[in-house]
């Protein structure tokens, strides 16, 4: 095979099957994708969930991962974040022409990887072509589908005064680790993304509690953009303390020399979780004991009073209101 | 105006320097302050180093802080 | 993070906010001349900490605020021009011009970059040889040093495809102007601590002298506002209204010396125009003839329709100090960060967006 992507790898013919059979088939081999027919066919009964996103990450490459682990995880998450256990994923790929094949390789065994490391299959795939210059170089769609148990209802709408809200770990990683490649920053930092896979995490926090009332990923928009909707969903007052919310210093670091405040920084890795008072410590205590949950923290709570509304007790005393994220992440120099 | 944070030198070439803030490196013009030294903490604006940090003077504005603090809270 | 940190220290904030209330015994008005104060106000909750007998106006230190619309108009033509690179500091994208605005050009197929430095345009100007790359030069004194030094480089490396659109602007006119319309009663001045690392203390000795005012230079972190706030009402209540350096590791009182030569070199004084406040003598810098072909003004004209500012927007008086954001009719209501109407709801220095994104303690709980 030629080193690079050409028209002819989207046009359906002998190209493209070699594509799929040489470079995605030998990486995501499952029963159902090696049938190679039109549809997937599964069996599954009770609760189902299920999403959608696209990915156009970029760089495609970045600081402890890439966009194939991206769409991986991203919609993994998204299941998880409704209590589902994950299933299966399709995964659909617009591909520039003049892509290098090594470098789909590269990511196509990311996905394996990711796959592999959330139990999850890719069932049913696409690869389209497009001329040079109609898209940045990759961008890839997953949907997913997962199962819900019984008597799980995980939702947005369920928060209720008096409940905890629990961060899973330190906001910015994945947002700065990103803003770190593009030019023109000129800062070099030993940062990672924190992309990862949180279903095992979520389904051990279902083990030991039943009063989780909602759970949701801080992606775009962070941390403050997502404690906002969930405030608006569920028609309640949230407060959160400044001085509870981890930070690492280097994200600290980028923050003050970008001007943006880590609140607003997209998270790939990370969950937060509205508990039921009686079973905060409870769930909190599990989180700690996985890998993904380590710096797991009580960051505030859920109140009757401001509803909508977001509340954040600062370091130094005072309250302010945390909106949504408003336009673009611009970096602030004046 | 304008933001304007204290990084440290850990490197000086010429008319650059690399400095660095909680482990994030930066390269920054010394155009403006040919003066600073290795390890000296120099406020960055857009990419310039647009003065040195006065350690002597953080210090005694930091006991001043301190005094303050400590005498309102007789009363 | 060192000299930061230790700035936001809670205890030693609480004290001097004790300080502060035993201190002032009658109300007063206070102006925080910079875009980076008022927002450092309004995070951390400043005027929650000090008391009610403190005022704070916020003043005219937000250069993409203080833009004049029609300067805006022009930077935006020039996205139309055939083989130019636009460059610009982030915080213009998103302003409205009397039609447009930077960020629809960009997305109607201009060649806009957002740049970190003055550096990266200049690089971007080396890289593109075949286009005019156009940096659209806003800031104060703080700023002005580093597009006079993209400029000698230009020179130097001959680099002649880079421009600049000049619409630096200077602190203390624009603070003379303000005091002189006698519009906002102040008793104390908040001064720019970075704009004064530049051009120092002397400066400002015309406030005290010529108009009773204090001044006192602040840094950023709010143990700095703080002891800048404490150090103004001491002033004021002793009646000995001065310019003082709280800002005193990063503030000398003769600037930086360096950067104002390098200034100086490549900019003349002249008028400039003000948003919300309109011309104000010998507050811009324009190049001098010597580095005439890198100045934008001079290699490209464009035609432009008459300015318009937008029916409502208060942004002018929000600047001169005179109103708050709260007391324009739009705030909230119809200008919000999203659909901003003017460019104090725009940049994340203008007071209205201080005011939307961090609340105001009026709009908090319990407040």
């Amino acid at each position: 095979m030629d080193d690079s992507i050409l028209l002819a790898h989207g046009s359906g013919g002998k190209l493209s099957h070699e594509l799929v059979e040489k470079k995605f088939l030998p990486f995501l081999a499952n029963p159902a994708l090696n049938k190679l027919d039109d549809s997937a066919i599964f069996e599954a009964s009770g609760q189902l969930a299920f999403t959608t996103d696209s990915y156009v990450v970029n760089p495609i490459f970045f600081p402890g991962g890439d966009i194939g682990k991206l769409a991986v995880c991203g919609t993994v998450n998204d299941l998880a974040m409704n209590g589902a256990k994950p299933l299966y994923l399709s995964l659909a790929a617009i591909i520039e022409e003049g892509f290098r094949l090594s470098e789909l390789e590269r990511i196509v065994q990311s996905i394996k990887k990711a796959a592999e490391e959330a139990e999850v299959s890719i069932i049913a795939g696409d690869t389209k072509v497009v001329n040079r210059g109609q898209a940045d170089k990759l961008f890839l769609t997953t949907s997913g589908v997962g199962i819900i148990s019984p008597g799980v209802d995980i939702s947005g709408a369920n928060a209720k005064a008096g409940d905890q809200i629990l961060l899973s770990g330190t906001i910015g990683d994945h947002g700065i680790a990103i803003m770190s490649q593009r030019e023109g920053l000129r800062f070099s930092m030993t940062l990672e993304s924190d992309c990862a896979p949180l279903n095992k995490l979520v389904s051990q926090m279902l083990e030991v509690s039943s009063r989780i009332h909602c759970m949701r990923d801080p992606t775009r928009g962070g941390l403050a953009t997502t404690l906002n909707e969930l405030a608006r969903q569920s028609k309640v007052g949230i407060v959160v303390e400044e001085a509870k919310i981890p930070v690492k210093e280097e994200v600290k670091a980028a923050c003050e020399l970008l001007g943006l405040d880590p609140i607003y920084v997209a998270n790939e890795g990370k969950l937060v979780a509205i508990v039921d008072p009686a079973d905060a410590d409870k769930v909190l205590a599990r989180m700690r004991k996985n890998s993904y949950g380590r710096d797991a923290t009580i960051i505030g709570e859920v109140t009757n009073e401001h509803t909508g509304k977001v509340i954040m007790k600062t370091k130094l005393g005072p309250s302010r209101i945390v909106d949504m994220l408003s336009g673009e992440l611009l970096p602030r120099i004046c | 105006m304008c933001l304007a944070i204290p990084v440290r030198i850990v490197s000086i070439n010429g008319d650059e320097a690399e400095t660095e803030i909680a482990g994030v490196r930066r390269r920054v013009s010394i155009a403006f302050t040919p003066e600073a030294k290795l390890g000296d903490y120099v406020l960055l604006h857009t990419g310039y180093a647009i003065g040195v940090i006065d350690e002597a003077e953080a210090e005694e504005t930091l006991k001043l802080l301190e005094e303050i603090a400590s005498l309102s809270e007789v009363h | 993070m060192k000299f930061i940190d230790e700035y936001q220290d809670n205890k030693l904030a609480r004290g001097l906010a004790r300080k502060i209330a035993q201190r002032s015994t009658r109300t007063i008005r206070l102006m925080e001349f910079c875009g980076g104060h008022t927002h450092a106000i309004l995070r951390y909750g400043i005027r929650q900490l000090v008391p009610k007998t403190v005022e704070m106006r916020s003043g005219p230190g937000c250069p993409v605020c203080v833009t004049a619309t029609a300067d805006l108009d022009k930077a935006i033509a020039l996205t139309h021009l055939p083989n130019v690179i636009i460059t610009t500091f982030g915080d213009m994208i998103r302003v409205p011009g009397s039609y447009s605005s930077l960020q629809q050009a960009k997305a109607e197929g201009a060649d806009i970059r957002i740049v970190y430095s003055t550096i990266d345009a200049v690089e971007i100007a080396k890289s593109n040889r075949g286009k005019s790359v156009i940096f659209i030069g806003i800031g104060f004194e703080t700023t002005a040093p580093t597009i006079a030094a993209s400029i000698l480089k230009a020179q130097r490396e001959k680099i002649e495809n880079f421009y600049v659109l000049s619409l630096n602007k200077l602190t203390p006119p624009v603070m003379k102007a303000l005091l002189d319309s006698g519009e906002v009663k102040l008793d104390g001045i908040v001064g720019p601590g970075h704009v004064s690392v530049i051009i120092g203390s002397h400066p400002y000795e015309f406030i005290p002298k010529d108009y009773g005012v204090a001044c006192v230079i602040s840094g950023f972190e709010p143990l700095d506002i703080l002891l800048c706030i404490d150090k103004l009402v001491e002033q004021i209540e002793k009646g000995e209204p001065k310019v003082e350096i709280a800002y005193r590791r990063g503030v000398k009182p003769e600037g930086n010396r360096k950067a104002r030569q390098l200034m100086e070199k490549v900019f003349e004084i002249g008028e400039a125009n003000w948003r919300g406040i309109g011309i104000v003598p010998h507050s811009g810098l324009r190049m001098r003839g010597k580095y005439e072909q890198f100045d934008a003004d001079k290699a490209f004209s464009v035609s432009l329709k008459p300015p318009r500012e937008p029916k409502g927007c208060r942004c002018g008086d929000v600047i001169r100090g005179t109103a708050t954001p709260l007391e324009c009719k739009l705030f909230r209501k119809v200008c919000t960060p999203e659909r901003p109407v003017g460019p104090c709801m725009v940049s994340s220095e203008g007071a209205c967006a201080a005011y939307y994104q961090y609340g105001t303690p009026e709009s908090l709980p319990g407040f």
